[in-house]
């Protein structure tokens, strides 16, 4: 085990800032992401409805 | 406009070029991927933080590598992927294949960056600085400013197919950025260090190290093939919404 205790671990041997913005970044832009792709995959169906060839019939 | 044919095997491999086909086919995979990048993500964390031991010459900062590695690794093979089907679709003028480097250039980009950040945020620790203009460093910012452009061209051209061509060719001409990076380290003499794992020969790191690393590049892996196939489905509704095959899909959004 690498980590005496959970502050140990979040302090990162010193390096809290580099590791942690590393990892917060890219797990926020992650989320961000399907976020979006959720977004734009409901619109997409949305749009079906009241411009598709669905909306018509 | 017929669909071209690739019969092998009694198979016509061709079968999927087609939105109608392809639609239902990645709806199914994906959630296998994505379930396949969680569990990859888990497990390379865990390894990566609990596992791998501390670097005798970095410390601690070194664990940046399980995001750092993978993420630049996807940058460029998101962007070799991408030229593929520009290529693909260029030269048989399949719209599924537009429709699948549309859908992989946001993802690309978003690894690119994140390549590109974990460096900074690793590079000032052990080298003292956020930032310079070396050759892997200039390149793979140059493969940002390409996803960028791909987007943007294809976002400024109203017509769709014109977009797709247009998109195309500017892949297939920055595809040359990617061997650039790769081989930067090799070519010119830069700040970042050279490859410790190569096909050629065994990794120069721990082998807890190295495979904290691999399932992060694997969940990486699943993680783009699961959103390209997301976007892709956005992507051939919005496209399609006028066509038949589109039309029993409406009010199927589940979250």
């Amino acid at each position: 085990m690498n980590w005496a205790s959970w502050s140990d671990f979040f302090a990162m041997g010193g390096y809290a800032l580099y590791v942690w913005g590393s990892y917060a970044v890219t797990a926020g832009l992650i989320v961000m992401e399907i976020i979006l792709l959720r977004g734009r995959s409901r619109a997409a169906v949305e749009q079906l409805g009241r411009h598709g060839k669905g909306g018509r019939t | 406009m017929s669909q071209p044919t690739l019969v092998i095997g009694n198979v016509n491999w061709f079968k999927y070029a087609s939105p109608q086909a392809f639609y239902p086919l990645a709806g199914t995979m994906m959630p296998w991927f994505a379930w396949a990048a969680a569990v990859c993500c888990l497990a390379g964390l865990y390894v990566g933080f609990f596992v791998a031991p501390t670097d005798h010459q970095q410390g601690e900062s070194y664990r940046i590598i399980f995001i750092h590695v993978p993420a630049a690794w996807m940058s460029m093979f998101i962007y070799l992927v991408m030229a593929f089907w520009a290529g693909v679709g260029l030269v048989f003028n399949t719209r599924l294949s537009h429709m699948m480097a549309s859908a992989l250039a946001p993802t690309g980009a978003l690894f690119t960056f994140i390549a590109l950040w974990s460096g900074s945020l690793w590079g000032k620790p052990t080298w003292g600085t956020w930032w310079v203009w070396d050759a892997r460093l200039t390149s793979e910012l140059i493969l940002l400013f390409l996803y960028f452009g791909f987007m943007a061209l294809q976002a400024a051209i109203d017509e769709p197919r014109r977009a797709d061509r247009a998109g195309a060719v500017l892949a297939l001409v920055g595809a040359v950025n990617v061997p650039i990076i790769y081989f930067s380290v090799k070519w010119w003499n830069t700040l970042h260090q050279g490859a410790s794992v190569s096909l050629t020969s065994a990794p120069t790191m721990a082998a807890t190290m190295f495979t904290g690393m691999i399932l992060m590049a694997f969940a990486a892996w699943f993680y783009s093939i699961a959103a390209a196939l997301h976007r892709a489905r956005s992507i051939m509704l919005e496209r399609e919404r006028n066509s038949d095959w589109v039309a029993r899909y409406e009010g199927t959004y589940k979250s």
